[in-house]
């Protein structure tokens, strides 16, 4: 089960990277949220795997008495994919009023330079 | 509340109210006074921990190494407090820079989550946490990036928005790869474990994975493209806030992992200092090819970068006091030259040295003030950035690396260059309109005291640098020796 999930790891990470380094924003997208899960999947594989042992203390106990899934990288996990979501989210939005704006989303595309306008804010 | 949480408390609070009166006008005084009171309590902070303790909290709590610990060591106190300073500064130049716009955009709210953000970074005692707060920082700074809507922002967004994300993934990834290896994530906790593991292929990955996360972070060669792209489109109190603290969070996660966790391999240790005089020249030389004042200064960043890494490269004892000396004069030194680079502006109307000029007829004491900040920069006696490279070249030549302490020497000339060429275009030549072209341009009170008070900060570092020495030595100490640190976390009980 480990090294089925290592590998997947590895998969997602080498899926990832290729659409990254295409030079388009919108693949760069797509790469993001393939590694965004790749790195989260590592966290969670991290923390050892267990099948079907929630993490429950019985009444009265201090402590669990079996041997029991290890909470910690679940909530890890989880602040991870909601903060993932948000910069998700933005970038996406980045993505859109880059289109908006240059007309094109790939990133070799040189621009012509209007320094002048920067650096107002009104 | 322990004297710990406060500066992160108030700057959350600040953001808070600021939001909630982004359409009253009142919202840019509420973050001057917030930034205000994070200045109070960190200088309150500096002081607790200057006789060298380290004050730790364990949120909600939860014991060591469970729970997460908040931790103000030297270091940590020291930077917390020039966040405040710098903060201060730019959100009273704020004051007059920013517009009713983009205040009602967020500026203000935004600004104060992003020295929230720092703060934190600077404070965790966890690695886990330091990845949220460096998202904190990340997407504040995204808002403040874009809320400036011309066509270059967009561009220069773009690098600085993928490379930044690309930088916290991998930085996660070595999070968990080192959770997996010691089931800890507390920063005293991991120092303990690891002590007592043989060093191994996985720990390897680690440390490459952290050195490119947080050299992404801090825009060390050959990862610093973002940089430049990025730093002189947004408006200026944004570019001053990112050219002092941003980068410099990088840095700061570099020394502590590198120091406190886990102590550099020599392999490593050597690559790092191959980057690190890489840095310094490149940036230099990218600076000198420059013509548009944020662009020249947005390169020296990254040339200073170096500066800071080589003293953790070198890893002996001088050095990293030469760092942490340099971390503490050169943001203070960047901001306030960003705030310069925007009055220059306004008052000229342009960035271009090209198309500005005029500058120390119509401004003597604006000249003066950007002399200061530039010749800091460059490293001139009495100022604060000799004393940071003197004690820099002086660890270079301990070791008998000649060659760091020949190119540090070197770079320093370099920058003399650039720094001569803002002065002979902005403030030498005559205005390319004719100098009546600055007539009746003032400036304002809000740029003036900042851009005075820092400059007054960088000479007081320079004549009397021995307290600064003495403080850095004592971080660095703790830096080095960090059983004081695990003591104070762990409560001396090490499991």
């Amino acid at each position: 089960m480990d090294a089925l999930l290592a590998g997947l790891i590895g998969l997602l990470f080498a899926a990832a990277l290729y659409q990254m380094l295409s030079g388009h924003f919108l693949r760069f997208l797509l790469g993001l949220v393939l590694i965004s899960n790749a790195a989260t999947m590592t966290v969670f594989v991290s923390g050892r795997l267990t099948i079907g042992a929630a993490p429950l203390i019985p009444v009265g106990a201090d402590a669990p008495v079996t041997e029991v899934a290890n909470a910690l990288p679940q909530a890890l996990v989880l602040t991870a994919i909601v903060i993932g979501l948000g910069l998700f989210a933005f970038t996406l939005f980045l993505a859109i009023r880059t289109f908006r704006r240059l007309g094109h989303l790939n990133a070799n595309t040189p621009l012509p330079q209007s320094p002048a306008k920067n650096g107002s804010l009104k | 509340m322990s004297p710990v949480l406060w500066p992160l408390v108030i700057p959350f609070v600040g953001a808070i109210l600021c939001f909630m009166t982004r359409h009253t006008g009142i919202d840019r005084w509420i973050s001057v006074a917030a930034a205000l009171a994070h200045t109070v309590v960190s200088i309150l902070l500096v002081v607790e921990v200057a006789d060298g303790s380290i004050l730790a909290v364990q949120l909600g709590d939860w014991p060591a190494p469970f729970g997460i610990s908040m931790v103000a060591d030297g270091l940590g106190a020291a930077m917390t407090l020039i966040t405040g300073i710098t903060g201060l500064a730019v959100a009273v130049y704020s004051i007059s820079d920013v517009g009713q716009r983009a205040a009602f955009s967020g500026f203000h709210s935004l600004f104060q989550m992003l020295l929230a953000g720092v703060t934190g970074a600077f404070l965790t005692g966890d690695l886990f946490n330091l990845y949220v707060w460096f998202e904190v920082m990340l997407i504040s700074s995204f808002g403040l990036l874009v809320l400036n809507k011309g066509r270059d922002t967009l561009r220069g967004a773009m690098p600085y928005v993928a490379l930044n994300l690309i930088s916290t993934i991998f930085f996660l990834t070595a999070v968990g790869l080192l959770y997996g290896l010691t089931g800890s994530l507390n920063m005293a906790h991991l120092r303990v474990t690891l002590d007592g593991l043989e060093p191994s292929m996985t720990l390897s990955w680690v440390t490459l994975l952290l050195l490119l996360a947080f050299g992404i972070k801090s825009a060390v060669f050959p990862l610093f493209f973002w940089l430049p792209a990025a730093y002189h489109t947004p408006a200026f109190s944004v570019s001053a806030i990112f050219a002092g603290l941003l980068t410099k969070v990088g840095v700061y996660a570099l020394i502590r992992t590198f120091t406190t966790i886990m102590p550099l391999e020599p392999l490593f240790a050597d690559i790092l200092l191959w980057c690190a005089l890489l840095t310094m020249f490149v940036g230099v030389i990218g600076a000198a090819a420059q013509q548009e004042v944020r662009q020249i200064l947005s390169f020296h960043i990254v040339s200073q970068i170096g500066y800071m890494v080589l003293g953790l490269a070198l890893n002996s004892r001088l050095a990293l006091i030469g760092a942490m000396f340099y971390l503490i004069h050169h943001i203070i030194v960047k901001a306030n030259l960003f705030l310069v680079a925007g009055v220059i502006h306004r008052v000229t109307g342009g960035s271009q040295l090209k198309s500005i000029g005029g500058l120390y007829a119509a401004q003597p004491i604006l000249a003066i003030l950007f002399l200061i900040p530039a010749f800091s920069l460059a490293g001139f006696p009495p100022l604060s950035g000799f004393w940071a490279k003197y004690v820099l070249i002086q660890a270079s030549m301990e070791l008998s690396d000649w060659i760091a302490a020949g190119t540090a020497l070197l770079v320093g000339l370099l920058t003399i260059y650039s720094m001569t060429k803002i002065w002979g275009e902005a403030f030498w030549k005559p205005h390319p309109a004719g100098d009546d072209a600055l007539h009746g341009k003032g400036i304002a009170w809000s740029a003036w005291v900042p851009i005075g008070t820092l400059a007054a900060l960088t000479v007081i570092i320079g004549l009397f640098p021995s307290p600064f020495y003495a403080f850095a030595e004592m971080s660095a100490q703790s830096l080095l020796d960090p059983s004081g640190y695990i003591e104070a976390v762990l409560g001396g009980s090490a499991p």
